[in-house]
């Protein structure tokens, strides 16, 4: 029972870890670039919600809406005004623009808000259902967290796979000029990628304080580096790879706590994503492409 | 420079070799050579076999698998099927790099150069491994460094002398003209000795002229260094001109092998290129 | 064709090589004067020697993303393996080697081989990888190496070395010395890294990189960095060169820590986070990879600017943050690029020849 417990933890961080990735691994896709400020943005959109809930007294779901917009814009901010000039540039320089624009939002955010840890209020109370006689307790952020990652999943891959919208994603992926060349909008494609994965953040956001509830601005930095790995750990590009990454490094994480060691946790998280990578080099849902001779 | 004929001669593992070379073990042996790319046999059941100064020409329509041949040659794929042996040298198992070490060299279709060094450092990067100098006279600035550095890029300048690039040996590979790259890949290739040259395609995108001035340096790289050669070429007066024996591909198959003037009037060849003629 | 030829043949890259040089020794003369003279401010005083331990981590990053194309995210572990090392050294001969600048030194080559075992290490598995994999492994690493130091404990009694993971379970005898404390790092160091030994370290950093750069191996590492498989063509080793510019990165990068470490009387593992890798990659891009002295200047400037940014206090690493995305929006912008290509000086030469 204590297992099942741990592993259904696991499962709602791994969640939560899953929807941060479909950011990173979506922008991956299409930009081929590291979006290191996506971490940020998840930050911004729990800021946003605790604002939205714990001053104004909105209903959590309007907050987390209101967050989704508010990320939303952001995202496609930032991109038109940092990424945009550097799509001809060498992925480096890109990767450091992006890396600025974390530290940047990071350190607006302590302008903003200070420094000082914010007590997020769970966008559904601290409830929890109790289960086979009150052995496996499972709350209800957790039930809720899960069942948004699956539902997001859902609409994702309907969205991506069936409207015109993700065909022309799924084109730009594959070849930015014969995209074009098809009469397929780039910019606004990549713009639209970038709504989505931030309008996710900001869901991700809300989720993750609702279970860990200190918000700082460096809130989003860390879970940002783990879901990163996630999506590397599933095959970056690849969205059902960024839901199987997330959730298996939420697992492997809460059992790394429970039975290994909780200073070691980090360790062996990144230990593992180094034994699959070697294993499976483009992760384990990515595709390998081979250089052409 | 006057073409002379290659008399040809059989020899007993019922392979045809030019007479000056069937008294030697042949370079290259391609015994039942096949490979399966995403499902589809991309060569199959090739036999070649390569004397030690012969010059092949393989052509073929494209997508027969020329490159392919090359790249199994080299190991840049792995053959699903078949045996190539090297100076009668299993050749199993091995990496690019030790086909290299082992007597091959190539170049590309799509030219690979080293586009941020200089020319001259493009042919010393190939003459990496005759080198012998390790890391520590390397920082040190050691003699040893000194001499053989310089032996080295004498070297280089006396390769590139034999495509005239003598004087660009201080430009930028990336900046050269197009015929100079397609030249300096091929100096660089020669810069590692090897007894088996794989040129693709030497003369794509080259003029008449240009392509004649190659195939006169072709010539003179063989006599100079009397080495094997194996030519994909798409230009027919070259290969006609340059080639002993040729071999034809069509989709992965070996259609026919033969002298330049057998080739011209066979007519499973004829066909391969011109399409089968409508019989009225 | 003469041998006179073949020694101006790289002219461009040599005088590079000689102005880079130059600049380094004419920066220190000026800096060593203005400090000993107490014209310069105490506080920039000391800086000096961090700023030459950045220089150092900046030249050896440049080695592997600028020379030999790889990205690493996670040079400051190899930093930390040798502030780790070089500062534990250093304290075990305290009482054996009462010179101070022999003691740093032996520390900083201690620190060196030790870092290079780690890179050795890391690399057998990093190395396979390709790309953003690679990148991301190398940051895996970084992070794995910080939760080991910060959960490792060394101590030293007359029983020999004593160590143990996680919790202190070393159980020193009467007199032993605990020198590591996990997540407490080490503190009471002697700080014994001096200006002069910064300049030394990057001296010679420096001159095994550009003697490196003009061999046969510094040929081999950028012809794998511009095409892979041309040079297996030509019969390089690539996981051999790999492999020594990884570890030469890595050894540099270990005698940076040590010097580093050794400027301060406590330090922790969480200084060599992500954030510090980030920090040297900055260097090596502004810089422009492969460029030895423009990651140098990179590394002065940046570790200055936070500093003379402390007027505006709260503003400061937003401030940062903006020039940091301003420089690389304007490095990358092809109008700024001609200009700028217009004031360099060796481009026009280049041009010329």
């Amino acid at each position: 029972m204590v297992f099942l417990n741990f592993f259904i933890s696991g499962i709602s961080l791994g969640s939560i870890y899953a929807i941060i990735a479909l950011g990173y691994t979506m922008v991956y896709g299409i930009a081929k670039m590291l979006n290191f400020a996506h971490g940020d943005v998840i930050m911004v959109g729990a800021y946003v919600c605790f604002y939205a809930v714990a001053r104004y007294n909105l209903n959590p779901f309007l907050g987390v809406l209101i967050a989704m917009i508010v990320c939303t814009f952001l995202g496609m901010i930032v991109e038109r005004l940092a990424y945009k000039p550097l799509r001809q540039a060498p992925s480096l320089a890109v990767l450091i623009t992006a890396i600025g624009m974390s530290y940047f939002l990071q350190n607006t955010a302590l302008l903003l808000w200070s420094s000082n840890p914010k007590v997020f209020p769970s966008i559904i109370g601290r409830g929890a259902f109790k289960l086979f006689d009150g052995r496996l307790s499972v709350s209800h952020i957790t039930a809720l967290t899960i069942i948004a990652c699956i539902v997001i999943m859902i609409i994702l891959s309907l969205f991506i796979s069936k409207t015109k919208m993700g065909k022309a994603m799924r084109a730009c992926s594959e070849d930015k000029g014969a995209a074009q060349l098809m009469g397929i909008n780039v910019n606004a494609t990549i713009s639209l990628t970038f709504a989505i994965g931030s309008g996710l953040a900001a869901i991700a956001g809300a989720l993750l304080c609702s279970a860990y509830p200190t918000l700082m601005p460096t809130t989003g930095a860390l879970p940002g580096i783990k879901a990163f790995t996630a999506a590397v750990f599933g095959g970056i590009g690849s969205i059902p790879g960024a839901f199987l990454g997330g959730l298996m490094l939420g697992v492997i994480e809460i059992f790394a706590k429970a039975y290994i060691s909780s200073q070691l946790s980090d360790a062996v998280v990144f230990a593992v994503l180094i034994i699959v990578l070697l294993v499976k080099p483009a992760g384990l849902l990515g595709k390998l492409t081979q250089e052409k001779v | 420079m006057s073409k002379q004929k290659t008399k040809y001669i059989t020899i007993p593992s019922k392979t045809i070799l030019p007479e000056r070379d069937a008294s030697r073990k042949p370079v290259l042996e391609c015994v039942n050579l096949g490979i399966t790319l995403g499902g589809i046999k991309a060569v199959e059941d090739f036999n070649l076999t390569v004397g030690r100064t012969e010059i092949v020409g393989l052509i073929g329509p494209n997508g027969a698998g020329k490159t392919t041949v090359f790249n199994l040659l080299t190991k840049v794929y792995q053959p699903t099927t078949g045996t190539i042996l090297l100076n009668d040298k299993d050749t199993h198992g091995m990496t690019t790099t030790q086909i290299n070490k082992a007597g091959i060299a190539r170049t590309f279709q799509n030219i690979r150069l080293f586009k941020n060094l200089s020319v001259a450092d493009n042919v010393k990067a190939a003459m990496n491994n005759e080198m012998k100098y390790g890391m520590l006279s390397a920082i040190l600035r050691l003699p040893n460094y000194k001499r053989e550095e310089i032996a080295a890029h004498r070297r280089a300048l006396k390769l590139l002398s034999i495509f005239d690039m003598q004087d660009m040996a201080d430009v930028r590979a990336g900046s050269l003209p197009y015929g100079a790259q397609r030249r300096l890949e091929i100096v660089r290739a020669l810069a590692t000795s090897p007894s088996l040259l794989l040129l693709d395609e030497p003369a794509a995108g080259m003029n008449p002229s240009e392509t004649a001035e190659l195939m006169d340096s072709i010539r003179k790289v063989h006599e100079m260094f009397q080495i094997a050669i194996i030519l994909i070429e798409h230009d027919m007066s070259l290969v006609m001109n340059i080639c002993e024996g040729i071999c034809v591909l069509n989709f992965g198959h070996v259609i026919a092998k033969g002298t330049p003037d057998e080739i011209q009037n066979n007519p499973a060849v004829i066909e391969a290129y011109l399409g089968r003629k409508k019989e009225a | 064709m003469t041998v006179r030829r073949l020694i101006n043949l790289k002219r461009v890259e040599a005088r590079r090589i000689y102005l880079t040089y130059f600049v380094v020794i004419l920066a220190y003369v000026i800096c060593q004067t203005m400090s000993s003279t107490k014209i310069l401010s105490s506080s920039m005083r000391g800086m000096l020697v961090p700023i030459c331990a950045y220089m150092v981590m900046s030249v050896s990053l440049n080695l592997v993303v600028g020379i030999s194309g790889e990205l690493s995210l996670g040079h400051a572990g190899f930093m930390s393996v040798g502030a780790f090392s070089g500062v534990a050294t250093a304290i075990l001969m305290q009482n054996f080697i009462p010179f101070a600048p022999v003691r740093l030194a032996i520390a900083m080559i201690i620190a060196a081989v030790f870092a290079a075992i780690a890179g050795f290490l890391i690399g057998i598995p990093v190395l396979r990888l390709k790309g953003d994999y690679l990148a991301i492994v190398t940051l895996a690493f970084g992070e794995i190496i910080k939760s080991i130091l910060n959960n490792f404990y060394l101590g030293v009694d007359s029983g020999g070395l004593q160590f143990s993971m996680l919790s202190d379970t070393t159980r020193l005898l009467q007199g032993g010395r605990l020198i590591i404390r996990g997540p407490m790092g080490i503190s009471g160091i002697q700080k014994i890294s001096t200006f002069p030994a910064g300049f030394i370290l990057l001296m010679i950093s420096l001159m095994i990189v550009f003697n490196l750069v003009s061999s046969r191996s510094g040929r081999a590492f950028m012809a794998i960095r511009d095409d892979r498989i041309a040079a297996e063509s030509i019969g390089l080793d690539i996981t051999r060169y790999k492999m020594t510019a990884f570890v030469m990165s890595a050894a540099l990068a270990g005698a940076a820590g040590a010097l580093f470490a050794m400027n301060y009387s406590t330090i922790v593992a969480n200084k060599f986070d992500f954030n510090t890798s980030i920090l040297i990659l900055v260097f090596v891009v502004l810089g422009g990879q492969g460029n030895m002295l423009g990651g140098i200047i990179a590394a002065a400037v940046l570790t200055i600017l936070p500093e003379k940014l402390r007027q505006f206090s709260d503003y400061r690493m937003l401030l940062y943050a903006i020039i940091l995305i301003v420089m690389m929006l304007a490095t990358n912008n092809a109008e700024i690029k001609e200009f700028l290509n217009k004031l360099n000086p060796f481009r026009k030469k280049e041009e010329a020849e």
